[in-house]
Protein backbone atom coordinates (compact mmCIF):
# COMPACT_ATOMS: atom_id res chain seq x y z
CA UNK A 1 0.00 0.00 0.00
CA UNK A 2 2.92 2.36 0.53
CA UNK A 3 4.39 2.21 -3.00
CA UNK A 4 0.34 3.32 -3.62
CA UNK A 5 0.60 6.56 -1.01
CA UNK A 6 4.09 7.72 -2.24
CA UNK A 7 2.60 7.71 -5.75
CA UNK A 8 -0.42 9.86 -4.34
CA UNK A 9 1.83 12.79 -3.44
CA UNK A 10 -0.14 15.87 -2.79
CA UNK A 11 -4.13 14.37 -4.72
CA UNK A 12 -6.22 14.60 -2.09
CA UNK A 13 -8.68 12.42 -3.59
CA UNK A 14 -6.43 9.88 -3.98
CA UNK A 15 -5.26 10.32 -0.30
CA UNK A 16 -8.81 9.95 0.37
CA UNK A 17 -9.44 7.01 -2.21
CA UNK A 18 -6.12 5.28 -0.21
CA UNK A 19 -7.17 5.99 2.98
CA UNK A 20 -10.30 4.33 2.79
CA UNK A 21 -9.35 1.07 1.22
CA UNK A 22 -6.83 0.73 3.53
CA UNK A 23 -9.62 0.90 6.42
CA UNK A 24 -11.45 -1.54 4.69
CA UNK A 25 -8.54 -3.71 4.04
CA UNK A 26 -8.42 -3.88 7.87
CA UNK A 27 -11.83 -4.61 8.12
CA UNK A 28 -11.46 -7.35 5.82
CA UNK A 29 -8.51 -9.06 7.83
CA UNK A 30 -10.37 -8.15 11.11
CA UNK A 31 -12.93 -10.58 9.45
CA UNK A 32 -10.45 -13.05 8.43
CA UNK A 33 -9.20 -13.62 12.16
CA UNK A 34 -12.55 -13.46 13.49
CA UNK A 35 -13.84 -16.38 10.94
CA UNK A 36 -10.94 -18.76 11.34
CA UNK A 37 -11.32 -18.34 15.32
CA UNK A 38 -14.66 -18.73 15.30
CA UNK A 39 -14.73 -21.43 12.86
CA UNK A 40 -12.73 -23.66 15.69
CA UNK A 41 -15.27 -22.90 18.05
CA UNK A 42 -18.38 -23.44 16.21
CA UNK A 43 -17.95 -25.81 13.28
CA UNK A 44 -18.61 -29.66 14.07
CA UNK A 45 -18.18 -31.31 10.80
CA UNK A 46 -19.13 -29.51 8.31
CA UNK A 47 -22.86 -30.53 6.69
CA UNK A 48 -24.89 -29.36 3.77
CA UNK A 49 -25.69 -26.07 5.52
CA UNK A 50 -25.20 -23.80 8.70
CA UNK A 51 -27.95 -24.81 11.19
CA UNK A 52 -29.74 -22.04 13.66
CA UNK A 53 -27.23 -23.09 16.74
CA UNK A 54 -24.16 -22.54 14.79
CA UNK A 55 -24.91 -19.64 13.04
CA UNK A 56 -26.04 -18.36 17.10
CA UNK A 57 -22.68 -19.68 18.13
CA UNK A 58 -21.00 -18.15 15.13
CA UNK A 59 -22.70 -14.28 15.85
CA UNK A 60 -22.30 -14.73 19.58
CA UNK A 61 -18.37 -15.83 19.19
CA UNK A 62 -17.76 -12.26 17.11
CA UNK A 63 -19.47 -10.32 19.53
CA UNK A 64 -17.96 -11.73 22.66
CA UNK A 65 -14.19 -11.89 21.15
CA UNK A 66 -14.62 -7.76 20.67
CA UNK A 67 -15.85 -7.71 24.43
CA UNK A 68 -12.99 -9.59 25.60
CA UNK A 69 -11.00 -7.56 23.76
CA UNK A 70 -12.47 -4.30 25.09
CA UNK A 71 -12.03 -5.76 28.55
CA UNK A 72 -8.42 -6.38 28.24
CA UNK A 73 -7.50 -3.04 26.95
CA UNK A 74 -9.54 -1.76 29.89
CA UNK A 75 -7.99 -3.57 32.51
CA UNK A 76 -4.61 -3.41 30.89
CA UNK A 77 -5.30 0.24 31.22
CA UNK A 78 -5.69 0.33 34.19
CA UNK A 79 -3.05 -1.56 35.80
CA UNK A 80 -0.66 0.37 34.25
CA UNK A 81 -2.15 3.24 35.98
CA UNK A 82 -1.80 1.43 39.28
CA UNK A 83 1.97 0.68 38.37
CA UNK A 84 2.34 4.74 37.62
CA UNK A 85 1.20 5.29 40.69
CA UNK A 86 3.60 3.44 43.13
CA UNK B 1 8.93 6.49 -11.15
CA UNK B 2 8.80 9.33 -14.25
CA UNK B 3 6.45 6.36 -16.08
CA UNK B 4 4.28 6.04 -12.46
CA UNK B 5 3.92 10.47 -12.36
CA UNK B 6 2.49 9.77 -15.78
CA UNK B 7 0.34 6.78 -15.06
CA UNK B 8 -3.59 7.90 -15.04
CA UNK B 9 -5.20 8.40 -11.94
CA UNK B 10 -8.04 5.88 -12.92
CA UNK B 11 -5.87 3.24 -13.54
CA UNK B 12 -3.63 3.77 -10.34
CA UNK B 13 -7.13 3.69 -8.60
CA UNK B 14 -7.78 0.30 -10.79
CA UNK B 15 -4.62 -1.01 -10.24
CA UNK B 16 -5.26 -1.00 -5.94
CA UNK B 17 -8.30 -2.24 -6.34
CA UNK B 18 -7.42 -5.00 -7.89
CA UNK B 19 -4.78 -5.59 -5.98
CA UNK B 20 -6.51 -5.42 -2.58
CA UNK B 21 -9.33 -7.94 -3.96
CA UNK B 22 -6.73 -10.35 -5.02
CA UNK B 23 -4.75 -10.12 -1.57
CA UNK B 24 -8.36 -10.76 -0.27
CA UNK B 25 -9.29 -13.90 -2.39
CA UNK B 26 -5.40 -15.10 -1.46
CA UNK B 27 -5.92 -15.29 2.08
CA UNK B 28 -9.10 -16.68 1.80
CA UNK B 29 -7.78 -19.55 -0.56
CA UNK B 30 -5.29 -20.41 2.31
CA UNK B 31 -7.41 -20.00 5.28
CA UNK B 32 -10.22 -22.42 3.10
CA UNK B 33 -7.37 -24.53 2.58
CA UNK B 34 -6.36 -24.82 5.83
CA UNK B 35 -8.92 -25.43 7.74
CA UNK B 36 -10.89 -27.78 5.21
CA UNK B 37 -8.15 -29.81 5.25
CA UNK B 38 -8.06 -30.31 8.52
CA UNK B 39 -11.88 -30.99 8.94
CA UNK B 40 -11.77 -33.80 6.05
CA UNK B 41 -8.28 -35.07 5.73
CA UNK B 42 -8.38 -37.27 8.72
CA UNK B 43 -5.54 -40.06 7.46
CA UNK B 44 -4.08 -38.86 4.23
CA UNK B 45 -4.19 -41.97 1.68
CA UNK B 46 -2.76 -42.28 -1.96
CA UNK B 47 -5.58 -39.74 -3.47
CA UNK B 48 -8.47 -37.44 -2.49
CA UNK B 49 -11.29 -40.33 -2.81
CA UNK B 50 -15.30 -39.04 -3.61
CA UNK B 51 -16.29 -38.50 0.03
CA UNK B 52 -12.79 -36.48 0.33
CA UNK B 53 -13.98 -34.44 -2.23
CA UNK B 54 -17.43 -34.17 -0.96
CA UNK B 55 -16.74 -32.90 2.54
CA UNK B 56 -14.09 -30.51 0.84
CA UNK B 57 -16.54 -28.59 -1.56
CA UNK B 58 -19.10 -28.56 1.25
CA UNK B 59 -16.71 -27.30 3.54
CA UNK B 60 -15.86 -24.60 0.85
CA UNK B 61 -19.24 -23.84 0.73
CA UNK B 62 -19.84 -23.46 4.82
CA UNK B 63 -16.93 -21.34 5.18
CA UNK B 64 -18.33 -19.03 2.76
CA UNK B 65 -21.57 -18.81 4.47
CA UNK B 66 -19.48 -18.53 8.29
CA UNK B 67 -17.51 -15.52 6.72
CA UNK B 68 -20.88 -13.53 5.15
CA UNK B 69 -22.23 -14.09 9.26
CA UNK B 70 -19.17 -13.02 11.12
CA UNK B 71 -19.20 -10.35 8.20
CA UNK B 72 -22.57 -9.10 9.19
CA UNK B 73 -21.91 -9.82 12.69
CA UNK B 74 -18.67 -7.48 12.82
CA UNK B 75 -20.67 -5.09 10.61
CA UNK B 76 -23.04 -4.63 12.92
CA UNK B 77 -21.20 -4.03 16.30
CA UNK B 78 -19.34 -1.48 14.32
CA UNK B 79 -22.32 0.06 13.80
CA UNK B 80 -23.69 0.14 17.55
CA UNK B 81 -20.42 0.68 18.50
CA UNK B 82 -20.54 4.20 16.92
CA UNK B 83 -24.09 4.81 18.00
CA UNK B 84 -22.74 4.63 21.55
CA UNK B 85 -19.86 7.08 21.04
CA UNK B 86 -22.58 9.34 19.30
CA UNK B 87 -24.64 8.93 21.85
CA UNK B 88 -22.28 9.66 24.65
CA UNK B 89 -21.01 12.92 22.97
CA UNK B 90 -24.61 14.20 22.94
CA UNK B 91 -24.19 17.75 24.66
CA UNK B 92 -28.31 18.49 24.66
CA UNK B 93 -28.97 16.12 27.30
Amino acid sequence: MSEFENLAGSDKELQEFLMIEKQKAQVNAQIHEFNEICWEKCIGKPSNKLDSATETCLSNCVDRFIDTSLLITQRFAQMLQKHVGE
Amino acid sequence: MAAAANMEKGELISQVKQQIALANAQEMLAKMTHKCFTKCIQKPGKALDNSDQRCISQCMDRYMDAWYLVSRTYGNRLQREQYRTMDSMDMSN
